[in-house]
Parts: C-alpha cells; sequence; structure tokens
C-alpha cells in the first residue's frame, strides 16, 4: 500500500516553544527554587533560574548579633553539611582574634568536618541514582548518615543543625560513645560505600543517564567560580584544603582526585572517591589525636569560649565572663578578615568587618553554590528535561546556602 | 611562583599611580581600593597581566560606610590567582546618591548573580549589566536592606533597655 504523507507548504505552520516550570515544588528540585524552561518538544533551549524563596536575611541578622550567636547561622547555609560551616567560622573568629587552639583540637575538627563531607556527598551522590531511577543506592547509605547523625549528637546534642563546637573549640570532649561510634563507621563504611559504587559507577543505565551530561569546560568552570567537586570534576586541582591548608590538613596524606570532562559522571566519580579520602583522613587524625593528651578539647579563651556550668555556680570569674558572653558584651578587636574553608560543596568563605563592636560591621558569606548555579542555564542548554533534573541534583544545589 | 604581595602593589603603582591607594595587609590579604570609574581598567590589568593573572573571582560584595562623605558605599573584589595561589582584595567607593559602578560581567561570568545580589541589597547600579534585578528579595520591594540606615530592630522598643548593660 502506498503511504500518503501530508505536505506542509513551507513556513506554513508557527513554531512555538513550550514554557514548562520546574519548581519551586518539585520533587526533583530538592529544594525551594524554580526553573523556568523554554522547551523545543523535549529539548531545552532556555532556563531562566528564580531563586530566594527562602531567604532569610542571614547577613543582616549577623549585624545585630554576638559573635558566639552567629554559629547558628551558619548552621542553615548547607544544611547537609552543617559542622563544616560553623567551624569554619569559628576558625574565622580565632583568625580575627588571633587565637591558638590545641592541636588536639585541630584533629578533632578534621574528624567531624570529614565525617560531615562524607554525609553530603552520600546523599548528593545518592540522589543522582534516585534522579535516574535508581532508588536503592540512597537506601543502603543513609543508615550510614544515620550514625554520622549519631555522631555529631553525642558531641552536640543535635543533628541536622548542629551548632557544633565553640570559638576555641568543642563544647565537650568525644566520649567512649563518639569512638566506638566512629570505630563502627570506620569499619563498616567502606564496604558500604564499595557495594554503593559496585552498583552505580559502572552500571550502564547510570553511565548512559550521566556521562557527557551537564558538562562544563574548565575554562567555562573557572569563569562561573566554580569551586569544590564541581570544578575539579572539571579537571581543575583546586582545594582550599591545599591551597590555604587550615586545622591539621597541612600534615595529612591525602589526594584531591579530578575529573576531565565535568560531566555528571565525572562530578559522581570525584565525590566518591573525596569520600575515600576523607575515610583516609579521618583514620590520620585520629591516630594522630592519640598522641595529645586526651582532656584537651578547646583553647583557654575565657572571654569566648563558655566556662563549664559547674563553674559557672561556683566561679566568680567564669560567672562574669558566662554573663559577658550570653548578654553580648565582648567586643572584638576591629579588622579585615576574609577566611575560607572547603565546604562539602565548593569554597565556603566568610568576609567579616568588624569595627571593634560586640557584633559584626558586616558580615558576607561566599556560598558556593548560589555562585555556581548560574551556571545552570548554560550546563542544560540543549539538553532533555530528564537530563536537566539529574544535572541539578549532580551540582549538589542547596536552597539553604543559596538563599541565605 | 614568586608573585608576592610587594610585587602586585609594585605593579598597580607603576601602571596607575595615584590612582591605586589604600594599600594594607590584614592577615596577609593586600588590600588597596580606587576611584569607581576605575574598576573596571584595574580588574581588566589585574586579569591580563601576564605577571598577574587573577582570574577568579572568588567573591563580590559591597558595605555601607554611612559616615565617608560621598564614599558611602564600598564595593570589594576579592580576586585570586590559582597558580601562584595568591588572593587580593579591591575596593572602589562611590557615593550614595549616584552609586554607578562598571559591571564586570564581561570579564567574569561569576560577577552576574554576585552583581544582582549586592544591587539588591545595597542599590549599587552596575552599569551594563545584562540583569540587573532583585535576586533574593521580592521585586516590589522599594528600598535595599543591607543599608545601615535600616536597623534590624525597632529601636524604640522599651523591653530591651540597653542601659542595663552599659550600652547607651
Amino acid at each position: 500500500m502506498e503511504e500518503h504523507h501530508i505536505r506542509l507548504k513551507q513556513d506554513s505552520l508557527q513554531k512555538e516553544t513550550t514554557t514548562l516550570n520546574l519548581g519551586p515544588t518539585h520533587p526533583a528540585t530538592h529544594g525551594v527554587f524554580q526553573n523556568v524552561l523554554e522547551m523545543d518538544g523535549e529539548r531545552i533551549v532556555g532556563a531562566t533560574s528564580t531563586i530566594g524563596y527562602i531567604h532569610r536575611a542571614f547577613e543582616k541578622l549577623s549585624e545585630r548579633r554576638p559573635y558566639y550567636q552567629i554559629t547558628p547561622i551558619t548552621d542553615r547555609l548547607n544544611y547537609c553539611s552543617s559542622p563544616i560551616n560553623n567551624i569554619g567560622w569559628h576558625l574565622t573568629m580565632e583568625k580575627l582574634l588571633g587565637l591558638k587552639v590545641p592541636r588536639r583540637v585541630d584533629y578533632m575538627r578534621v574528624i567531624i568536618m570529614e565525617l560531615a563531607r562524607i554525609s553530603d556527598h552520600l546523599i548528593c551522590n545518592s540522589v543522582v541514582g534516585v534522579d535516574s531511577g535508581a532508588y536503592t543506592g540512597f537506601l543502603y547509605v543513609m543508615q550510614y548518615r544515620e550514625l554520622i547523625y549519631e555522631i555529631y549528637e553525642e558531641i552536640c546534642g543535635s543533628r541536622l543543625t548542629t551548632n557544633i563546637g565553640r570559638i576555641g573549640g568543642f563544647e565537650r570532649n568525644f566520649n567512649d560513645k563518639v569512638f566506638s561510634k566512629l570505630d563502627r563507621f570506620q569499619k563498616e563504611y567502606p564496604g558500604v560505600q564499595q557495594e554503593f559504587e559496585n552498583l552505580f559507577t559502572h552500571n550502564r543505565i547510570f553511565m548512559d543517564r550521566t556521562i557527557g551530561v551537564g558538562a562544563i569546560s574548565a575554562e567555562r568552570a573557572l569563569n562561573y567560580s566554580f569551586t569544590g567537586p564541581n570544578l575539579r570534576a572539571a579537571g581543575v586541582d583546586y582545594d582550599v584544603r591545599v591551597a590555604e591548608p587550615y586545622c591539621a590538613y597541612g600534615e595529612l596524606d591525602f589526594q584531591i582526585p579530578v575529573g576531565k570532562t565535568g560531566d555528571c559522571y565525572d562530578r559522581f566519580l570525584v565525590r566518591n572517591e573525596e569520600i575515600w579520602q576523607s575515610l583516609s583522613m579521618i583514620r590520620q587524625a585520629r591516630e594522630k589525636m592519640e598522641k595529645e593528651p586526651p582532656e584537651v578539647f578547646h583553647a583557654d579563651a575565657p572571654a569566648y569560649y563558655l566556662a563549664p556550668k559547674e563553674d559557672v555556680y561556683t566561679k566568680m570569674e567564669a560567672l562574669i565572663y558566662h554573663f559577658k558572653i550570653v548578654m553580648g558584651e565582648i567586643d572584638a578587636p576591629a579588622g579585615e578578615v576574609y577566611h575560607c574553608v572547603e565546604g562539602a560543596n565548593g569554597e565556603l568563605g566568610y568576609y567579616l568587618i568588624s569595627d571593634g563592636g560586640r557584633t559584626p560591621y558586616r558580615l558576607h558569606f561566599r556560598r558556593p553554590c548560589f555562585i555556581y548555579y548560574q551556571a545552570y542555564p548554560e550546563l542544560i542548554h540543549g539538553a532533555l528535561l530528564s537530563d536537566a533534573v539529574i544535572c541539578m541534583s549532580s551540582l549538589n544545589l542547596i536552597a539553604g546556602e543559596m538563599d541565605a | 611562583m614568586g608573585l608576592n604581595n610587594a610585587y602586585i602593589q609594585q605593579r598597580l603603582t607603576d601602571k596607575f599611580p595615584d590612582q591605586v591607594t589604600g594599600f594594607e595587609e590584614p592577615f596577609g590579604l593586600l588590600g588597596f581600593s580606587a576611584p569607581a570609574v576605575m574598576n573596571l581598567k584595574i580588574i581588566q590589568f589585574l586579569y591580563e597581566d601576564e605577571g598577574l593573572k587573577f582570574r577568579f573571582l572568588t567573591d563580590l560584595t559591597a558595605v555601607h560606610y554611612p559616615g565617608k562623605q560621598d564614599a558611602e558605599l564600598a564595593v570589594v573584589y576579592l580576586l585570586h590567582n590559582l597558580v601562584d595561589n595568591i588572593r587580593i582584595r579591591f575596593k572602589v567607593y562611590t557615593g550614595i546618591g549616584k552609586p554607578d559602578i562598571f559591571t564586570a560581567t564581561k570579564i567574569f561570568a561569576a560577577a552576574n548573580w554576585m552583581e544582582r545580589e549586592t544591587y539588591d541589597f545595597f542599590g549599587i547600579n552596575f552599569v551594563g549589566h545584562p540583569n540587573l534585578v532583585r535576586i533574593l528579595n521580592v521585586d516590589e520591594m522599594d528600598y535595599f536592606p543591607m543599608r545601615k540606615q535600616y536597623p534590624l530592630e525597632d529601636q524604640g522598643r522599651t523591653d530591651k533597655d540597653d542601659e542595663m548593660f552599659g550600652r547607651s
């Protein structure tokens, strides 16, 4: 039978694109932000991102808060790895004050920050799996995030918005439960991570869904001020832990994994390798920590570090300092500081101007995902809608950090 | 390697005598300032000069100094040379009456949202910016909230008497 086709005259049809709202509350956005996509059939020809839905005026709030009350604000930036934000803020303050902390505190901080990095990476990578249709990996690793949260809980009493540590060290020493849970984590997690990678890394479907998707060249990534695993996946070996070592990173032996193509697959691989490096750093820090006096967990900085409660009730000096700290009566020296740490998704910077008062004169957070999310329309141009979803989760966007 | 603060300062004073001023090194970070109209020329020079190569825009923000006559707003650039691993902080001051600053989006794609955020909170008008609209606050907002004339709390509150704590 002869086939018949409808033949239309040239230019007799007007071509239209479809506008599609991805978000603000879409299961694939993993946070509250909106992308207005222009679709030509299934291809994305344009995207406009709208953010700011959970803006909470952190920088303005900081100008009215005594220094120690700013730590809970930093929790709510990248809430998948709050301890890194908290400790980054304490380090900034210590830089301003010229406060030197005991060596053991440095190792403790490295352990907590690397645990936070693992918990952040494992959730990001497993969510990339979820968005490509593989839910199982997410469930495998999630119980170990739970274990990490239990470790935080033993130290600071909370899990997600941790407010961990103080200017000068930690509020509590690591107790036996912390060490036994750390032992369990170090013993069991490598197997789980290996199993997770076995599920994904050479999975044909996963590779097809991620290779070449959301790719960015090293030049563009640098021009967009990418940092963290997203930059390293594009092949630039910039890591704050190496470039400007803080805490004990200078004496630890670790490698910085880099990718080549800057696509979702390389970002996934870089994060997985960073998890292995973090595990090794935790092991090294624990070994070095054992050589330090076990009772030391904070610096001697009475004007900034809250004294133990029993001292506050029984000692005059501790009571005075307690009152001054809690009422925000401690003036910090004047100065202008930029300090950065390697957050789980990039360079997390604190630009602090103190005029010598009880609160910052100005505090600006360099929030890595706010900066690299603006590249998103470029990353997904010409891609399919389902690629855009994977690309979004593999960038590790955290709405709390983006919107400050 | 070999790039250090003294060399950067020398290069800048050779290239822009009288214009680049206020050199300081708080906590080892070289800081300096320049007139507002010079911002792009200096950033371009820092970017392109073979000896300097500041090709990474770490951060861009603003600060409000209400006491500085005709230089109330400072725009702060934090630039990074990733090869030699050295940072600098560059400030330009502008009056609050007409806060016009040239945009850096032509040099750094990342400046786009950073400048939008700075506009959103401080009202800096980045001349030549492709899409200078609010980014975190609502579009209907008609003031710039990070300026110092907008205190966070109602200063007239009586339940929090600052005199009780030795503040006036």
